[in-house]
């Protein structure tokens, strides 16, 4: 005999829930999508809390401790909330050779953030990246998911400002 | 479906364009968008005018290789290969009325030419990227007419699954993604293990910093890629494939997206395809940013949903791959060479190239080089014609010092060994290896100490954690090799980092440890006087 469990519910009214649940749902809640399923949470809230790894692992049938294992094993997770601007410096081996530790230390000082962190304001998170595969730019910097190739320190700044002041 | 059908499709898909004599081809691949070519493209369209225009359309078109020049635009005509077009450079959206009064008129624009007899397109051979910046990724349509699935339909309908194995094994192929194992051995391994449930699984998980290429063909020519994952499925007997692919990589994974969902609606995927007994589903998976998923079978957990750990082989994936089940695993550029091997044969694809590295190689230019972008060369081409002749040579006046292939498992070459043919094993009696086809190009103001240190930053940061020689040799190499960068350390020390390459090489479970000293020996082997200058001389032995 089978025992039928029962999914959990939503951990709340707001609608991205349902966007999580379907992207479950569409592979059975098989334990192999819980990559996918964190990708979902991640693209519909910004980041992975608590609550979200624990809606995750009721609904598929796994130990929270192996959620929360694999969102913290892969980089793209984050567990953090974000600023509402990004700023990913690619420090991909063309990037490093055309001055991609230069562009990370420009933005210390101009906006007090390291890699990982966001400004306290919340306006800008700074990130690195292994690789955008944008070599032919280098160094190149992701903001807010837009590519821009062969930047120095005052063009990113002035880009960066722009976003914010927006 | 048989071939004639096919042959009537693609003819009816021509036939619809008949009207058509010029095409302004503008790429939309990931470079030449961060460039501004997507305003480019809407300025042609805008300014495109329905009667004046009507023999010409305005078609977006993957990587055409000069990523430096971007945003390019190329006018041709329907279909005809890059070598035939009129190449522009640098083109911004205030171009577009220019770009097309000169097409509809046929005379070149000279103040934005891009001359596409230069070097760094004459001396390539385009076999993997012949549709790349020729055809729209987006359309099916497309790649039927210039001859897509052909290959795929042939092999359905004429071929056994031995005689397609024999015909990639005559080839001589061999894998892409950097191992170089032989293609066709592998396939034969797969398809002896006993008839059951198996697995097509494609690498897209291009994670060597410096490498783009497959990222390239899949934003460029996606289908391509679907043709021979599906090819291999049926010498393999699978029905099911996967795609893992960076997350990195938005624009390759909606492409592929759309490729796969038409090519389901047109029959060529799914149940059935093509009216034969046979069945394949392509599923794509997206990696989430952990550069060890590269090692299959790190990559194979991260399919099944788990934290990507490698595990001991053998059993090999061959026998025990994803789920416990038989799977094959190759890379994106070795399954993009599938179809021409089918189309024009084994013995063609043999004749290219050198004796124990068949066909030709797409390699990623970066770096320290005039010409950054894609190129697609025979095996055997020397450095020095990639980096020299191809590249443009180093700008700036300044000295080339070295150049680094394979990434964080790979060296640097220097000067001195430039004229060397490359293919696998050449690179390989350099300390070096092909790795996935990133190149990077250093001139003399990079200090080889400190590249060797960003590599193992790198790997340090990329272990996995599972075995200690990887986890805590990696942090130990860096730590040490932070020392000398800095000019704190001995000569005692340096033996020291040498003895742990050699532990580290020797005891670590997968690929990304047992390679992780690459970077270090070969800087060691060929600039050791660097290395050396910044020891303390006090302590000198």
């Amino acid at each position: 005999m089978t025992i039928q469990r029962s999914r959990p519910s939503l951990p709340s009214n707001d609608k991205r829930w349902k966007l999580v649940n379907a992207t479950m749902r569409r592979s059975g809640y098989a334990a192999h999508a819980l990559i996918e399923a964190l990708h979902s949470v991640q693209d519909a809230f910004g980041y992975l809390d608590e609550d979200a790894m624990i809606f995750v692992a009721d609904s598929l049938d796994l130990p929270l401790s192996k959620v929360y294992g694999v969102a913290t094993f892969y980089h793209l997770f984050m567990l953090k909330p974000q600023g509402r601007h990004s700023c990913v410096v690619c420090t991909g081996t063309a990037c490093y050779i055309q001055g991609a530790g230069s562009l990370v230390e420009g933005l210390e000082q101009r906006f007090g953030v390291n890699p990982g962190e966001t400004t306290a304001d919340g306006a800008l998170s700074v990130m690195t990246a292994r690789c955008v595969g944008a070599c032919g730019l280098a160094p190149a910097v992701v903001i807010d998911n837009q590519v821009f190739g062969k930047l120095n320190n005052d063009a990113l700044n002035a880009k960066l400002e722009q976003e914010i002041a927006q | 479906m048989n071939v004639d059908d096919l042959e009537e499709l693609a003819d009816k898909h021509r036939q619809e364009q008949a009207g058509i004599t010029t095409e302004v081809r503008v790429c939309t691949a990931a470079s030449c968008q961060s460039s501004g070519a997507l305003p480019v493209f809407e300025a042609l369209n805008a300014n495109r005018d329905e009667q004046e225009h009507a023999n010409c359309r305005i078609k977006s078109v993957g990587c055409m290789g000069l990523c430096s020049a971007g945003p390019l635009v190329a006018v041709a005509s329907t279909d005809a290969p890059l070598a035939e077009a009129q190449l522009y450079r640098d083109v911004s959206a205030a171009d577009a009325p220019d770009i097309l009064t000169s097409a509809k008129t046929a005379t070149p624009l000279e103040r934005l030419h891009c001359p596409n007899d230069m070097p760094f397109f004459a001396r390539q051979q385009r076999i993997v990227l012949e549709n790349s910046g020729v055809i729209d990724p987006n359309s099916f349509k497309g790649y039927v007419a210039v001859g897509g699935y052909q290959a795929m339909v042939t092999t359905l309908t004429e071929m056994t699954p031995a005689e397609v194995i024999a015909e990639v094994t005559t080839s001589g192929l061999r894998g892409r993604g950097g191992g170089g194992y032989p293609t066709g051995l592998k396939w034969s391994t797969v398809a002896k293990m006993p008839a059951g449930q198996k697995y097509v699984i494609c690498n897209a998980d291009e994670g060597d910093p410096g490498a783009f290429m497959d990222r390239a063909i899949l934003e460029s020519d996606p289908h391509r890629v679907l043709e021979g994952m599906a090819i291999a499925a049926y010498a393999i007997g699978a029905n099911k494939g996967f795609i893992y692919i960076r997350a990195e990589y938005p624009l390759a994974v909606e492409r592929l997206k759309t490729a796969i969902r038409k090519a389901k609606r047109a029959g060529f995927l799914g149940h059935h395809i093509c009216e034969t007994e046979f069945n394949f589903d392509i599923e794509i998976r997206l990696g989430a940013g952990a550069f060890v998923c590269g090692e299959e079978t790190a990559l194979m957990a991260s399919i099944e949903g788990g934290r990507g750990h490698p595990r001991p082989r053998p059993p090999y994936p061959a026998a025990s791959g994803l789920w416990g089940h038989p799977t094959l695993i190759n890379n994106v550029e070795t399954y993009a060479n599938i179809a021409p091997i089918i189309r024009k044969g084994g013995n063609w694809f043999a004749g290219i190239g050198t004796e124990g590295s068949k066909g030709t190689k797409v390699f990623a230019l970066a770096g320290a080089i005039r010409n950054t972008g894609l190129i697609e060369v025979p095996m055997g081409t020397s450095l020095r014609d990639i980096i020299e002749a191809i590249g443009g040579g180093i700008p700036g006046d300044k000295a080339f010092k070295a150049v680094q292939t394979g990434g964080p498992s790979g060296g640097c070459i220097p000067e001195a060994h430039l004229d060397i043919p490359v293919d696998y094993d050449s690179l390989k009696t350099l300390g070096t290896i092909m790795g996935s086809g990133g190149m990077i190009v250093m001139d003399e103001t990079s200090s080889m100490v400190e590249v060797a240190r960003f590599f193992m930053e790198f790997c340090m940061s990329e272990s996995c954690g599972k075995c200690i020689p990887c986890r805590a040799g990696t942090a130990q190499m860096h730590e040490l090799l932070d020392r000398i960068a800095k000019s704190t350390a001995t000569h005692k020390e340096l033996a020291l980092l040498e003895e742990l390459c050699e532990v580290v090489r020797a005891t670590s479970l997968c690929g990304l440890g047992q390679t992780a000293p690459n970077p270090v020996l070969s800087t060691l082997r060929y600039f050791r006087a660097e290395y050396e200058q910044r020891l303390r001389h006090q302590d000198a032995a």
